[in-house]
C-alpha cells in the first residue's frame, strides 16, 4: 500500500494536483476543527458533570463557574456513607438477571425464526416488535394492581420479570440479524456431512453468534440499568435501584451540587462503560437489528 | 408440474424419512420459540386486557365501592364509556395531549436534524473521529434520570448553573458588572425540557443517520465525482435519497420511545409549572397515584395505546420495508 501511494504520488502531484490538494487540505483541517467543536461542545455537560463531581461543594456552586478548583474524591467516599450500595446492587441484580433471562428465551426463539423458520415467522417478528410499542405507563396499573395482591410490591424479582419483558423484544429481532448471518451452504453441508443438532450449534452458529450475544446482553444492560418508571412506582426501600436512590438526592438540604454530580456520574458509570464498549453494535440494538 | 416434482425429490434428499412425521417436525421447530412467546403474550397481553376492563369501571381508591373487581380492590359501579368521555372533555387531559405532541415532535425534529448534521461531520475522516464518536455517544448512555438533574441543577439553576455562569463570565470579560439571571425553568419550561431530551436523543439519531450515510454505495459517490457533481449536488440528489428510510427509521423509533417520556417531566417539572409540561405519561401517573382515579387513568391509557398504535402502523411499515430489503440480499 505505502509503496504504492509512494510510486504514484510524487508525479502527480508535480503534473496537476498540488494547488488543488492544497485547498481540500484546507478544507480537511476546517472539517476536523468544525466537528470537534459540536462534539466538545455536546460532550460538555457530561464533561461538567465529572468535573463538578470532583471539587469541593464551595467550588461547585459558584458563580462564574470555578474551573480550577482543587480536585478532591470526598463526594464520592461521602456516596457510599450515605448508602448508595445497596441500590448499586440491586440494579445490578435486576438488570444481570434479567439479561440472563433475556438470553436464555431470546436465543431459541430466534434460532426458530432464522435458521429453522417456523412457519409465519414474520407475523411473529411484528408481534414481538408490537409489545414494544405499547406505552408502558398504560400497563402500569393493572400491573401494580397484580403485584400488590401477589404481595410482590417492592420485590426485586418483580423488576426483573418486567425489564426481561421490556427487552425480550429487542433481543428477539437482534438476536434474529445475527442468525440469520449463518451462510446457509455451511448449514447444510453440516448436516449433509451428518453431523448433530449440538454439532451444528457449537461449530456453525456459536462462532457467529457470540459477537451478536455479546451485543445483545450489553443493550439489555443498558435499557434495565436506566429504567425508572417502574422502579419507582413498584419499590419502596427494600429493593430500591440506582435511579431512585438519585431522585432521593434531590430533597437534601443546603450546597448539594457536587454530591448529585458525583452520584451521578457514579451511577452512569456502567453503562458508559458497557455502551462505549458495544458502540459498533449499538445501532444494531437500536434500531432493532434493521440497520447494521 | 416440473417445479413440483423437483421440490418433491429435494425434499426426500434434505429430510430422508422425516416426510410422514411432518406435524411432529412442525412442532419440533415451533418448540424453541414457545417460551419467548408465552412469556410476552402473558407479561403483555394480560395488564393491557385488565386495563380494558378498569377502564369501564368508576373505580376511585379514596371513596372504595363494595364490589370486588377480581380480589384486586374494590370498585363503586360499571360505568361503560363514560370514562372515555372524561377523557376527551376534560381539559387537563387535552392539555396533555398536546403538551405530548409537542414534546414528541420537538424532540423527534431538532434532534433528527442535530443528528444529520453531526452524522456528516462525523462520515468524513478526521484527526480524532473515533474519539469525537465515542464521546458523542455519551449522552446517551448517562442515565435520563441523572442527564436530567444534571441539566436541572448543575446547567440551568439561575444562581450557579453553568449556563447562566458563562453568561456572567461572558458579561464580565467585555467589562460588564454581571451577566443576565435566567430562570429557564421558570420562565420557559417546555423549552427547557425539550432542550435536555434533544441533548439525550441526538446521539441516538446521529448513529442511525450515521450508519446509513456509511451503507453509501462507494461506486456511486464515485460516478458522481467524476460526473463533476458538487458536494452540495452529490449530497442532494445522491445521498439524500438514500438516506431517507434511515431518517425515517430514526424518526419513528424516536417518537415511539419520545412519546413515552417520564424520567425528564418527573425530574425536571413535575410537570409544572401548573401543567405547562404535563404530559401523557405523566397525567396517568397523576391520575393514578395522586387523584387516584383508576378508571379515568385506565382509559387514558387505553386511548394513548390507541394513539400510538396509529404512529407504530406507520413505523412499521418502514421496518418491514428494511425487513424486505435484507431478505432480498
Amino acid at each position: 500500500m505505502s509503496t504504492a501511494a509512494v510510486a504514484t504520488r510524487p508525479t502527480r502531484s508535480i503534473l496537476r494536483r498540488k494547488p488543488k490538494e492544497d485547498t481540500s487540505v484546507q478544507a480537511g483541517r476546517w472539517w476536523a476543527f468544525s466537528a470537534w467543536v459540536l462534539t466538545l461542545l455536546f460532550f460538555a455537560p457530561v464533561a461538567w458533570m465529572v468535573l463538578t463531581s470532583l471539587h469541593q461543594e464551595a467550588d461547585a456552586a459558584t458563580n462564574p463557574p470555578s474551573l480550577l478548583a482543587p480536585l478532591t474524591l470526598s463526594n464520592y467516599g461521602l456516596l457510599f456513607d450515605r448508602g448508595v450500595t445497596p441500590f448499586l446492587i440491586n440494579s445490578a441484580t435486576a438488570s444481570i438477571v434479567s439479561t440472563l433471562l433475556v438470553l436464555a428465551l431470546s436465543i431459541p426463539a430466534a434460532y426458530a425464526l432464522s435458521i429453522k423458520p417456523v412457519e409465519k415467522w414474520t407475523d411473529v417478528m411484528f408481534f414481538f416488535l408490537s409489545t414494544k410499542f405499547l406505552p408502558s405507563i398504560a400497563a402500569l396499573l393493572p400491573i401494580y394492581l397484580l403485584v400488590k395482591r401477589a404481595g410482590m410490591l417492592d420485590n426485586i424479582f418483580t423488576l426483573v420479570i418486567l425489564y426481561t419483558s421490556m427487552n425480550l423484544p429487542i433481543a428477539v429481532w437482534m438476536m434474529r440479524s445475527f442468525l440469520a448471518e449463518v451462510p446457509k451452504e455451511i448449514l447444510e453441508a453440516a448436516q449433509m456431512d451428518g453431523a448433530g443438532l449440538l454439532r451444528v450449534l457449537w461449530n456453525v452458529i456459536a462462532p457467529v453468534a457470540m459477537p451478536g450475544i455479546v451485543a445483545t446482553s450489553l443493550i439489555c444492560f443498558i435499557f434495565s440499568w436506566n429504567e425508572f418508571m417502574f422502579a419507582v412506582n413498584l419499590t419502596a426501600t427494600v429493593s430500591s435501584t440506582a435511579p431512585i436512590f438519585l431522585v432521593g438526592f434531590i430533597s437534601s438540604q443546603g450546597l448539594f451540587l457536587a454530591k448529585l454530580c458525583a452520584a451521578a456520574t457514579l451511577v452512569s458509570l456502567p453503562v458508559l462503560i458497557a455502551g462505549f464498549a458495544a458502540q459498533d453494535k449499538l445501532v444494531r440494538g437500536l434500531s432493532l437489528g434493521a440497520v447494521k | 408440474m416440473a417445479t413440483i416434482t423437483q421440490d418433491a425429490q429435494r425434499r426426500t434428499v434434505d429430510e430422508p424419512g422425516h416426510r410422514p412425521a411432518r406435524p411432529a417436525g412442525r412442532w419440533s421447530r415451533r418448540g424453541p420459540l414457545l417460551p419467548a412467546l408465552i412469556f410476552m403474550i402473558v407479561i403483555t397481553q394480560v395488564p393491557f386486557l385488565v386495563t380494558i376492563a378498569i377502564s369501564t369501571l368508576n373505580w376511585n381508591v379514596l371513596q372504595p365501592g363494595t364490589k370486588s373487581f377480581a380480589g384486586l380492590g374494590n370498585y363503586d359501579s360499571f360505568a361503560g364509556l363514560s370514562n372515555y368521555l372524561t377523557v376527551f372533555t376534560d381539559a387537563r387531559l387535552r392539555n396533555a395531549v398536546l403538551n405530548t405532541v409537542v414534546l414528541t415532535a420537538s424532540v423527534v425534529l431538532i434532534s433528527v436534524l442535530l443528528g444529520l448534521g453531526l452524522a456528516v461531520l462525523l462520515d468524513r475522516k478526521f484527526a480524532g473521529r473515533g474519539l469525537a464518536r465515542t464521546l458523542l455517544i455519551a449522552p446517551f448512555l448517562v442515565m435520563p434520570v441523572a442527564s436530567a438533574l444534571l441539566w436541572k441543577h448543575a446547567l440551568y439553576n439561575p444562581d450557579y448553573g453553568l449556563f447562566n455562569g458563562t453568561l456572567n463570565a461572558i458579561w464580565r470579560l467585555f467589562g460588564a458588572q454581571e451577566g443576565p439571571v435566567i430562570d429557564y425553568v421558570s420562565s420557559t419550561p417546555m423549552p427547557a425540557v425539550i432542550a435536555a431530551l434533544v441533548w439525550q436523543w441526538t446521539p441516538f439519531m446521529m448513529l442511525i443517520i450515521l450508519s446509513g450515510l456509511q451503507a453509501q454505495p462507494g461506486d456511486v459517490l464515485e460516478a458522481a465525482r467524476v460526473d463533476g457533481a458538487t458536494g452540495l449536488q452529490t449530497f442532494r440528489y445522491v445521498t439524500f435519497p438514500h438516506l431517507r428510510q434511515y431518517l425515517e427509521l430514526a424518526a419513528l423509533l424516536g417518537s415511539i420511545y419520545i412519546v413515552q417520556t417520564f424520567d425528564a417531566i418527573f425530574t425536571i417539572t413535575q410537570g409544572g409549572p401548573g401543567s405547562a409540561t404535563t404530559n401523557l405519561p405523566y397525567e396517568i401517573y397523576l391520575t393514578m397515584f395522586r387523584k387516584y382515579e383508576y378508571g379515568q387513568a385506565a382509559a387514558a391509557g387505553v386511548v394513548t395505546v390507541i394513539g400510538t398504535i396509529a404512529i407504530a402502523t406507520f413505523a412499521l411499515r418502514v421496518v418491514s420495508s428494511l425487513f424486505d430489503e435484507e431478505a432480498i440480499k
